[in-house]
């Protein structure tokens, strides 16, 4: 009967379209198998599938393959050699370092501040100095940016409303942090291909953890950038843990970088460590997905020294042993010590270094715990584009209860208009 | 997803002629039951030409004007690049090019996640769920980041230029999973906007007013109406404000609030209520969910003193809830009798049962029925 009352235009359509999807397939280059020809001899001819028949019966598992290689320039040799094709100067070499260091220094005060009740949350990037605050930093986002954030006074771009170290920053190009894992990726691969249509020379770059890569938003984004064939690099920081769960419960794969071939994505792993090999893979991902218009992902192998976040305490499943054999192996202690090899960096500099940003870092902290919070009344701006009659409505109930109740609530603490 | 193209398969087949032939009652009484008139809307508000089209049409109509006047702006979802299940977006791709109009690979927090970025950086997105049945994977992506980015960026980020279209509603036989009115789950969230269209007209208006609202918008789209709304359409661009409800026929003893396909039922039923009982009913269309218009929707209380909501979504925390704790805040003094919520029961949506699912006409009635004697 179905086929009876389908028979006017859709079942037409519908049809026309397929065969005509399903025509463009077998004579596209790649295939030189035509319809019909070869349903059981020959090679198989299933669409999107290129393969060849076998007669062993035959299991596929990881064992099967050799696990990916990591790509590494800071190996424990002096005799380091940087990839030809891109010379970097000895001040981008520096100001790498140093940004390195003042991340960690930062890391370090907002760590003992939350500690003290000064603000409300922390997460340091100990051990993985390459990671997210760093971008920001590496931008140009200021010490001073990073404290009103964490402070939510009225210097901070997102008005105090969002929990600690979720920055964001329209004008350096970085989208703000949401606490909702992994939602950030098909959202990612969304803007890569507004770049694709509009922007000929740009791509995203979209970073999570080995943990977030479990959510289903990753699978989303992975296929859809990939099929809808999107100029973005995934870097996946890999850094054993996600809060208490080791990645020896999150996969039982090669890690996340064997799952980008299986999506149809170019893929690398790195050692997240070494802040070269990372920097001369995320440069070569980003020439060849912009290149190419199509999807790179990189995995980052490293640690994280540092607890989660200062919420946690990560002594209660992991041993300080564990934690201290890493400590050799940061990416700041191996970028040293290659800097020093090559005569750009000494004790006395490094010295001078930690001074000036621990000056730099306790100025700015100070500044911004003095600063009031915004009005109050911008909890209830930016809901929507224009303020809407019934949200309008409770926010001059909230004012009428203030203004009668004024001194059961922090006023002082908050700017009047 | 076979289910959603059987129905896709039922739906054409009202209009074939199989059905318009010898055996139209007998086939029509196992497949479909219809349970409401559809009422052509004969509002004169829009000038300028007009032509017959049906829901469909004229979502596509309206599609193809937004898609025309924004030459950035892109559609994609499932299926959608051969026209789409319900015909929606029909010869678009032809029209745009492939990379304007596609089709995603099948995953509903994926078509989300991927329309916000977008919009994020100012591209007008226009996403297709399947089914409303099917928009749940995709919560967490329209709850906690396209309704929040604007507010947790502190402005420096929207996705305002994300719209969602998703078939709701019954359907006569789509069961549990092809049937649902998730509206109210998604009323929750600050930030986000929602209508349903109760018309072709409707449809194409509340659309374009979606798409180019600087705020993340939801559409249902009640999917009986596709074929059955058939009305004088404008053909050129027009919009009908978000947040504004509809006075569709005036009246001073009750007043019924419905959206969607339930504003005909309700038209029906105020029609039977004056056969019957000689009082005459105000009917409201609710248009909105988010925001709502409770103004006008309490200006008619205070007027009749007598209150039905009606919705198909089950009661317990339906959208009628939100309406009848507003009136009653608002309107106390003015009531005459308890507000009446008709609604599909707290079940999940059956599919033999739904004749006995639905708050169709009958139920409606009674209920008028009993608050005018209350």
């Amino acid at each position: 009967m179905i086929e009876k009352v389908f028979l006017r235009c859709g079942k037409h359509m519908y049809s026309r379209n397929v065969l005509q999807q399903v025509q463009q397939f077998y004579n596209s280059p790649t295939t030189n198998i035509k319809i019909g020809t070869s349903i059981n001899a020959g090679d198989p001819s299933f669409l999107g599938i290129q393969t060849s028949f076998s007669s062993e019966l035959k299991f596929i598992n990881k064992e099967c393959y050799d696990s990916l290689p990591l790509f590494r320039i800071l190996d424990s040799s002096k005799h380091v050699r940087l990839p030809e094709d891109f010379k970097l100067d000895e001040q981008t070499f520096i100001r790498m370092y140093r940004k390195m260091i003042t991340l960690n220094i930062m890391d370090k005060i907002l760590y003992e501040s939350q500690r003290q009740g000064r603000i409300s949350f922390y997460m340091t990037n100990t051990g993985e100095e390459y990671r997210e605050a760093g971008v920001l930093l590496w931008r140009g986002h200021s010490i001073r940016d990073f404290m009103n954030q964490c402070y939510g006074n009225h210097k901070d771009t997102s008005k105090g409303r969002q929990m600690p170290v979720h920055y964001g920053s329209k004008k350096l190009n970085f989208v703000t942090i949401s606490s909702p894992l992994t939602t950030q990726l098909p959202q990612a691969v969304g803007t890569a291909y507004a770049f694709k249509r509009s922007r000929k020379g740009v791509c995203v770059v979209c970073y999570f953890g080995e943990g977030a890569a479990s959510e289903g938003d990753a699978h989303a984004a992975f296929n859809f950038a990939a099929t809808l064939e999107c100029p973005i690099v995934f870097v996946c920081r890999n850094n054993g843990y996600a809060i208490s769960t080791p990645s020896l419960e999150q996969f039982k794969g090669d890690g996340i970088a064997a799952r980008g071939p299986a999506y149809g994505i170019y893929t690398i792993r790195v050692d997240g460590n070494d802040i070269l090999a990372m920097y001369y893979a995320t440069r070569a991902a980003r020439e060849l997905c912009i290149m190419e218009g199509k999807p790179v992902l990189i995995e980052a192998m490293s640690y994280r020294i540092g607890h989660h976040s200062t919420s946690d305490d990560s002594t209660a499943y992991r041993s300080i042993n564990e934690i201290d054999q890493w400590k050799h192996h940061t990416p700041i202690i191996r970028y040293r010590d290659y800097l020093e090899s090559v005569g750009l960096w000494c004790e006395q500099r490094e010295q001078e270094l930690n001074k000036c940003v621990k000056n730099s870092v306790l100025l700015a902290f100070a500044k911004a715990e003095k600063e009031l919070k915004p009005c109050w009344k911008e909890l209830f701006t930016d809901i929507y584009h224009t303020m809407p009659k019934h949200i309008r409505k409770q926010m001059c109930s909230m004012e009428d209860h203030v203004t009668e109740f004024h001194k059961y609530y922090p006023l002082h603490l908050f700017k009047q208009t | 997803m076979i289910l959603s193209k059987l129905s896709t398969r039922l739906l054409n087949a009202s209009a074939s002629l199989v059905f318009n032939s010898q055996n139209k009652s007998v086939v029509r009484e196992h497949v479909r039951w219809i349970q409401f008139t559809y009422y052509t809307d004969k509002n004169n508000d829009v000038t300028g030409k007009t032509e017959k089209m049906n829901m469909y049409q004229a979502i596509n109509n309206g599609l193809r004007i937004a898609m025309a006047k924004d030459p950035d702006a892109v559609i994609f979802g499932e299926d959608v690049a051969f026209g789409g299940v319900f015909r929606c977006t029909l010869d678009l791709q032809k029209e745009f090019g492939k990379d304007r109009v596609f089709n995603t690979p099948l995953c509903e927090q994926g078509i989300a996640g991927f329309g916000i970025g977008l919009a994020t950086i100012g591209v007008t997105a226009i996403a297709e769920i399947q089914f409303a049945d099917y928009i749940f994977p995709a919560f967490d992506q329209l709850v906690n980041e396209a309704a929040k980015l604007r507010y947790r960026s502190g402005g420096e980020f929207d996705c305002g230029k994300l719209t969602i279209r998703a078939p709701c509603g019954a359907v006569g036989h789509g069961g549990l999973y092809h049937s649902q009115s998730p509206e109210a789950y998604f009323a929750h969230t600050p930030g986000l906007k929602i209508v349903m269209p109760r018309g072709a007209k409707q449809a194409k208006g509340l659309l374009l007013s979606c798409i180019e609202e600087p705020d993340p918008c939801i559409m249902f789209e009640p999917k009986i109406l596709y074929r059955t709304a058939i009305d004088e359409v404008p053909t050129a661009h027009y919009k009908i404000e978000i947040g504004k409800a509809e006075v569709v026929r005036q009246g001073d003893a009750v007043t019924l609030v419905g959206w969607g396909t339930q504003v005909h039922v309700l038209l029906e039923v105020a029609d039977l209520v004056q056969e019957e009982l000689g009082a005459s009913c105000e009917v409201i269309d609710l248009v909105s969910i988010l925001p709502w218009d409770a103004e006008l929707v309490c200006k008619s209380a205070t007027k009749t003193g007598r209150v039905v909501i009606a919705h198909e979504a089950p009661l317990t925390n339906g959208f009628g809830a939100e309406i009848v704790s507003t009136v009653q805040e608002q309107c106390f003094l003015h009531l005459e009798a308890p507000i009446q919520r008709v609604t599909g029961w707290d079940s999940p949506f059956p599919h033999v049962f739904e004749p006995f699912y639905l708050p169709d006409k009958w139920r409606c009635f009674a209920a008028v029925r009993n608050i005018l004697n209350y």
